[in-house]
């Protein structure tokens, strides 16, 4: 087990006029070679809870146990913590600062206190793993690259740090679909060759379906479910009440199905429901 | 660690005070600030005082909050205590070691003391009872006389309100820069001076980079609505005075007028 999260509950400004409980009674563990999709409305405690897997938040009341480390005790290493668990922020973008792409990726490492060659392979290796090519691309300046292009440079920042848990706070936020593509393509990269556990915190239903083994669903500070993609997006009517919703191919199945035809609506991504319906027409040919 | 700072400390209510014209609220903290250096002795204070306490009942301020404008400021009032304490000549009243205190020394020690708190406490009512917005409505309006000599007003109260209007936005910013740059390993904790500032760079590169693109976009925002500057410009909400606006600062405007003139008339 990677990751041990046991009553957590976390509230900002505690003891002021601003109180506000963002996390109550939070029970999640996460296992090795897990791909976890993380969903809930904006302000449900996504971003809370992500941050507290990494030591940036401690709960106020609770445990994080990360790899057999509790980040609330007072001499924990929070720097073993940040290389266990590498943590990708919404518009990652923003961060970059160095001179150079390959300066830029290899500050994570390097705050590891890597050995240079070292240093250098992981952020050869990070960049492959983003699809940035590193001859022509390591000495340009991060600020000349295209929006798609700098996201993936900052991410190969936190890839290079080779965490064995690695979150994404909604990593294709405002990219066009191609740089959409690219990025979900190297996470899915990354979870299948680098055997790395991931945590995908999305709006897109579509993208959670597609990629996703296990569900996390969060509304109001809570866990309100946590299963697999198929028995969460069976309770579609539950997700509308607090405002997510299905994958709109599984709407499409349920629509065909209440049309009468006899299909299977627990269908979750395109490809499925290509064979589903193929398999029906080929049924009604036979008849 | 950012959540600590406020600036412009505004605490809404809908109290007359709250709602008096912030042009008012303005020319009375400068008349309270003006009749504070006039006083010379320490009874007119009291009236200072019942000042400061009547206008924050009428507002409906916590006194804590009050107070805690003094904070930030009790090193300047610690530092002119001390020194008045044992710089002013006069009556000897006891030595510790070569410093001598005297009975000028402390009474005058305690009367500097008690105007900066005064000054400090009066002008914090202003920002706790008025928006940053009004606030710099009311600066427009009050400059804008001074419009004719070449002083740009609007343009001033336009930066001041777009200043004050980025402020949190910034620390919101920095907080999530930061963050993101402790998960990457970085430290902004420990080590020493220099290294503290060293480690700042991974900060305040993409704090600026971004404040730049901010600021460019928001232009563009402007420009493409038509903004070119105060000529002609009508706002939503025009300040307009009203009897209340009018009583409030004849009636503060003789009462700080007696206390002025307790300097010259002493009973």
């Amino acid at each position: 087990m990677i990751i041990d999260i046991k009553n957590v509950n976390y509230i900002y400004n505690p003891g002021t006029p601003f109180e506000k409980k963002a996390l109550s009674n939070i029970n999640i563990q996460i296992d090795e070679g897990e791909f976890i999709g993380l969903i809930g409305h904006t302000g449900s405690g996504k971003s809370t809870l992500v941050q507290h897997l990494n030591g940036l938040l401690k709960p106020t009341s609770g445990d994080v146990i990360v790899d057999g480390i509790n980040t609330s005790k007072k001499d924990v290493s929070l720097r073993e913590i940040r290389q266990k668990v590498g943590l990708v922020f919404q518009y990652p973008e923003h961060q970059l600062f160095e001179e150079t792409i390959y300066a830029d990726i290899a500050f994570g490492p390097k705050n590891l206190g890597l050995k240079d060659n070292e240093v250098d392979m992981r952020v050869k290796s990070a960049m492959e793993n983003v699809g940035l090519d590193f001859e022509s691309l390591k000495d340009r300046s991060p600020f000349e690259l295209s929006g798609g292009q700098k996201r993936r440079a900052a991410i190969a920042g936190v890839i290079a740090m080779k965490p064995k848990l690695l979150i994404l706070d909604e990593p294709t936020a405002g990219l066009d679909p191609a740089g959409r593509d690219e990025i979900l393509g190297g996470i899915r990269k990354l979870y299948e060759k680098e055997k790395m556990t991931i945590v995908l915190v999305s709006h897109s239903m579509e993208d959670i379906a597609k990629l996703a083994n296990r569900i996390l669903v969060m509304d109001k500070g809570e866990l309100v479910m946590d299963d697999s993609p198929k028995e969460v997006f069976k309770r579609a009517p539950e997700l509308e009440e607090i405002g997510l919703g299905v994958p709109q191919i599984t709407n499409f199945m349920r629509e065909l199905k209440s049309k009468g035809y006899d299909v299977n609506d627990e269908i979750i991504t395109v490809e499925e429901a290509k064979e589903e319906i193929l398999k029906y027409l080929r049924s009604r040919e036979d008849v | 660690m950012f959540k600590d700072i406020t600036i412009g400390q505004y605490f809404p209510g809908e109290s007359l005070v709250h709602k008096l014209d912030p042009r008012i609220k303005i020319l009375v903290i400068i008349f309270f600030i003006v009749s504070l250096f006039f006083v010379d002795s320490f009874y007119p204070y009291i009236f200072i005082l019942l000042f400061i306490v009547v206008i924050s009942k009428v507002a409906k301020i916590p006194v804590s909050l009050v107070l805690k404008g003094i904070k930030p400021l009790r090193f300047i009032i610690i530092i002119t205590f001390i020194i008045n304490v044992f710089m002013t000549k006069g009556e000897i009243l006891f030595d510790i070691g070569p410093l001598t205190v005297t009975k000028e020394g402390l009474s005058t020690a305690i009367f500097m003391a008690l105007r900066l708190v005064f000054l400090v406490l009066g002008t914090s009512l202003l920002t706790l009872t008025t928006s940053p917005i009004a606030l710099t409505d009311g600066i427009e309006k009050l400059l804008s006389p001074f419009k004719k000599i070449g002083l740009p007003a609007h343009e001033l109260a336009m930066m001041m309100t777009i200043a004050l209007r980025f402020i949190p936005t910034l620390l919101e910013e920095a907080d999530k820069i930061m963050k993101a740059q402790m998960a990457r390993g970085a430290d902004f904790e420990s080590g020493n001076i220099i290294n503290r500032a060293k480690n700042l760079v991974p900060l305040l590169v993409p704090l600026f980079i971004n404040a730049f693109r901010r600021a460019d976009e928001l232009a563009t925002a402007m420009e493409a609505r038509c903004y070119r500057g105060g000529e002609h410009r009508t706002r939503l909400n025009e300040l307009k005075l009203d009897t209340k606006d009018m009583v409030v600062f004849v009636s503060v405007i003789i009462y700080f007028g007696l206390i002025i003139s307790t300097r010259y008339i002493k009973i």
